[in-house]
């Protein structure tokens, strides 16, 4: 079986894994991350996003061995202990999240979106930039809320903040 | 301290797992040693098995063991079953077909478990999967629920030679008749309830553990009542008795309903632990959660409502045709019937109603409760009825509705059901202002100046929630009591642990749970935990589904919370010295009528356990109560919902412009989850009537079966909500609660069918109103008006 490493959070890590693992498998399997969710078999979710060198990707239809030497950060490299990133933050004060399942990877998308279109959001570009993450509990009107907060929050930081 | 107690917007003492990754979710579990099982699956609707070929798969890599309905037989493992019994007309039983945990002889739907493969990795289960030969003998199939029981059609299950479940009925066809033969005016209605596929993100997911030590089983699966699988495992597929059997629901990433039924899979888990002798793990994809978890909805109805002159209702008659799929699923039975037909009185005076209801099987996947399970289809058939009714008699529909509306209470309704409390006229007038009503004329005239067409519908539902009390529900044919247990365990700091019956999957008990334990305690929230959703734990418990974990599980809780106060006033009167009738409890502390002697809560707790101040003969030590809490009545949350629609005529496409929800939930402990789950309830509902159905082809197969195909709603498809709120305590609860969870789902189709027909001025549109549906309502508009 052919080896693949990666930085996951910031540390090194590498396994031996079959060609067809993916992505999201070697985050909950072989690094045991289980906060990386598979919603749907699509790539229409979105409860897998993760960053793979500072973009969004979704790592269930992403091969791990596409990822060598590849700088990962997932849902649990966000907060410092108790210091949560501002994107967390928003969601838990907006009740952005009922049962929690889609939540890593909204959170993930979210930041996403605010490196790229930077922190002052409107709704509609909210709305349309989640074309790519289902939740099933929320009707999204707490999301949006707490990603326009969780996006001016981090409207204070580097925007490159992994 | 901040306010905590009830009615404060506490942030979620859960999320702080969520939103770091650290869920425990069914699929985060492995335990030592795992293998893992991958179902085979019918790729047929209806077909005889002739033979099932093993030999070759059994041979490749990593395969521990393939099981079959062969091997269920010879294990003697009992078949699912439908835990609520329906009588038809007759008097006769509803006809339930045997329902195997593996199929035997038989497969009934797409989708239906053929065979497990147990290996050491999914891929090798999936890959010797593919390598089993079954011989198949199609049959034809029965997909359509409007001819599904006409002479001709094959059986789908001996016991059932027509497809007929049941033929069922409800109240006063004779009241209803002569209502009828009084009228001045009826509106007709054909309505399809469309099928809907729950989705919870969370797929389902198990794990069956088996330890020959103790010749006694775990089973850790996405359930929203740990509970009553364990007792069906038990008592009725036989598996384990209950005292070998712990069921462990840890946190569910949604549930809908869909994940209160006992599943073939996570039986099929925790039984071939034992045969394989590992721990054995099934995780769901997506696509076979389309395929096998239960569906919901599917109803054909014909109804008729009568009016007098002047619009007063006068009787209801209903006739519904319901799908329930292949095999009965675990309350298929109750959802057509004693979940839907009590509610067609809606928030009206309706002297007679008689209802109707053929349940019929399919060979399509099994049919169950999901959100709202029977009044969102009771709702639609009530609230469409009434907003055509005003149309075809020049009425405004909210005037129609308000002429109509029951004020006097209780009310007993011709169907069952007597409505404890409720004010929907204030409703009507709080969500008409909130929603400006008055600006709609002049909005529609602004939409149409841009070529578009704009509606305004209502929705003023009502619902049952709780799904209680247990003898009510017995004599009815339910096979369990509806009640709730609650354990309230003091430390000796005074920190609390609340063990609940209740089952949260996302609706945040955790929080709201422990708002009313820390403000009846006068003790920090962060000082209670809840423990829910492992039967080692909790003792008993009946789960969450109904909206009942409020009205049932919190106030179980509180009859805990009496007799702990109770105690505690004993052990405080010992340390106190003072007679017991002289105690007073408040704000955490216990105060000597009187005098300014007084100890606080946590101090009790201490005493309670150090047992210096009084005699094992005076007082038993420790501070721990339980209690089981049946309710007396349903209760019955209300409220109008307000859609706005604006659609464009040359794209069929229909965009929510606004959105207002006035709901009475009676008293509300945490109006920030309130809110949640009403949007949360309102988007599955547009989804119904926007986006979503489960669609079968002639042969059974389901063309919607991953989220390519199925249009679940997304953001973008979706407004903001204006959410608002009237109260009247039910008087059916200590705490005067009623129930919020199915709320938006129940009210929501109607809404929007209402403000679609109001915008085109045609009434035939059938749910989902996609774009393709609305343009062509819009063609055939445009085509009326040219002759």
């Amino acid at each position: 079986m052919p080896r693949v490493s990666m930085r996951v959070n910031g540390a090194q890590v590498s396994a031996s894994v079959e060609p067809r693992t993916l992505l999201v498998q070697f985050l909950r399997e072989h690094q045991r991350l289980t906060g990386t969710h598979v919603g749907c078999d699509t790539s229409q979710c979105g409860a897998c996003v993760v960053h793979v060198n500072g973009k969004a990707i979704k790592s269930c239809t992403t091969l791990a061995l596409s990822c060598e030497g590849a700088e990962v950060t997932t849902i649990e490299g966000l907060a410092a202990g108790h210091d949560l990133h501002p994107m967390q933050a928003a969601f838990r004060a907006h009740h952005g999240l009922q049962c929690g399942f889609c939540t890593p990877g909204m959170i993930m998308a979210a930041i996403d979106m605010v490196n790229r279109l930077g922190p002052d959001l409107s709704e509609e570009t909210i709305r349309h930039e989640l074309e790519g993450n289902i939740c099933r509990c929320t009707g999204y009107h707490n999301i949006v809320k707490a990603i326009r907060a969780g996006a001016a929050a981090m409207g204070g930081m580097p925007l490159a903040a992994e | 301290m901040a306010a905590t107690g009830i009615g404060a917007r506490v942030e979620r003492k859960e999320d702080f797992r969520f939103i770091t990754g650290r869920g425990n979710y069914t699929d985060d579990i492995n335990r030592p040693g795992q293998a893992y099982a991958y179902f085979l699956r019918s790729p047929h609707a209806h077909a005889a098995i002739r033979k099932i070929d093993t030999k070759r798969a059994a041979g490749m890599p990593g395969v521990l063991r393939i099981l079959t309905g062969a091997d269920i037989e010879a294990d003697k493992v009992g078949g699912l079953i439908c835990g609520w019994m329906i009588h038809s007309k007759d008097g006769s039983p509803m006809k339930a077909g045997a329902h195997p945990a593996l199929a035997i002889g038989k497969v009934r739907y797409v989708g239906d478990h053929v065979a497990v493969v147990i290996a050491e990795s999914l891929a090798e289960a999936r890959d010797a999967a593919e390598a089993i030969v079954v011989d198949y003998a199609p049959l034809a199939p029965v997909v359509d629920l409007a001819t599904a029981t006409e002479k001709g059609q094959p059986a789908i299950h001996d016991a059932a030679p027509d497809n007929q479940v049941y033929d069922w009925h409800l109240g006063d066809k004779a009241a209803v008749d002569a209502a009828f033969r009084k009228a001045k005016h009826v509106t007709r209605l054909d309505l399809v309830n469309n099928r809907l596929v729950p989705n919870a993100m969370e797929p389902r997911a198990a794990v069956g553990d088996y330890n020959a030590g103790e010749d006694a089983f775990t089973l850790y699966t996405t359930s929203q009542n740990p509970h009553v699988a364990r007792l069906v495992l038990s008592a009725f597929t036989g598996i384990a008795p209950e005292h070998k059997l712990r069921v462990i629901a840890p946190d569910v990433g949604g549930g809908f309903g869909s994940k209160i039924f006992i599943y073939a899979e996570e039986t099929v888990c925790v039984w071939a632990a034992k045969k394989v002798g590992r721990p054995v793990k099934w995780v769901a994809d997506r696509t076979e959660e389309f395929l096998a978890i239960a569906h919901g909805r599917d109803h054909l109805t014909h109804a008729e409502m009568a009016m007098d002159a002047d619009g007063r209702i006068l009787g209801l008659r209903v006739k519904t045709r319901a799908n329930l799929g292949a095999y009965l699923s675990t309350f298929a039975s109750s959802v057509p019937t004693y979940l839907y037909a009590p509610l067609l009185s809606g928030q009206y005076n309706i002297p007679a109603i008689y209802a109707e209801v053929e349940a019929v099987y399919t060979n399509t996947a099994p049919v169950d409760a999901y959100r709202g399970a029977g009044r969102p289809e009771a709702t639609f058939v009530i609230e469409r009825l009434v907003e055509v009714a005003a149309r075809e008699m020049g009425q405004d529909p909210a005037q129609f509705r308000r002429k109509n509306f029951i004020r006097k209470f209780p009310h007993q309704t011709p169907v069952i059901m007597c409505y404890d409390a409720g004010d929907y006229d204030a409703a009507m007038k709080k969500a008409l202002e909130a929603h400006d009503v008055k600006g709609f004329a002049r909005r529609r005239r602004e939409s149409g100046r841009r070529g578009m067409l704009r509606g305004l519908g209502y929705s003023a539902y009502i619902e049952a929630c709780g799904i209680a009390p247990s003898a009510a529900v017995g004599s009815l044919g339910a096979g369990v009591g509806l009640w709730e247990s609650a354990e309230v365990r003091v430390n000796p700091i005074g920190t609390v642990e609340v063990l609940t019956g209740s089952h949260s999957h996302g609706q945040g008990h955790e929080t709201t749970f422990a708002q009313l334990v820390a403000g009846r305690l006068g003790i920090p929230i962060e000082n209670v935990s809840i423990v829910h959703g492992d039967t080692d734990k909790v003792q008993m418990g009946m789960g969450t589904y109904g909206s009942r974990s409020g009205a049932v599980g919190m106030s179980a809780i509180v009859k805990a919370l009496d007799k702990i106060e109770a105690k505690a006033k004993k052990v405080a009167s010992f340390v106190l010295e003072a007679s017991e009738t002289d105690i007073d409890f408040r704000d955490g502390k216990f105060t000597v009528r009187g005098t300014d002697k007084s100890i606080d809560f946590p101090s009790v707790a201490l005493q309670a356990y150090i047992a210096h101040k009084f005699t094992g003969q005076q007082l038993e030590p420790g501070l721990k109560e339980g209690a089981f809490y049946d309710p007396t009545n349903f209760t019955f949350p209300s409220g109008v919902h307000i859609c706005e629609v604006e659609i464009d005529p040359a794209t069929g496409v229909t965009r929510i412009d606004r959105w207002t929800a006035v709901d009475d939930f009676g008293v509300i402990i945490n109006p920030m989850i309130v809110e949640g789950q009403v949007h949360g309830g309102i988007a599955q509902g547009i989804g119904q009537a926007l986006l979503e159905g489960a669609v079968y082809d002639k042969t059974g197969q389901l063309v919607t079966a991953s989220y390519m195909d199925y249009a679940m709603p997304r953001a973008d498809d979706l407004p903001s909500f204006t959410v608002g709120h009237t109260v009247t305590p039910c008087p059916s609860n200590p705490l005067g609660i009623k129930g919020c969870g199915e709320a938006g789902a129940i009210a929501a189709p109607a809404a929007v069918i209402n403000a679609i027909t109001d915008a085109l001025g045609h009434e035939e549109i059938a749910m989902p109103a996609t774009p393709q549906a609305v343009w062509k309502a819009v063609r055939a508009v445009a085509a009326r008006a040219a002759e």
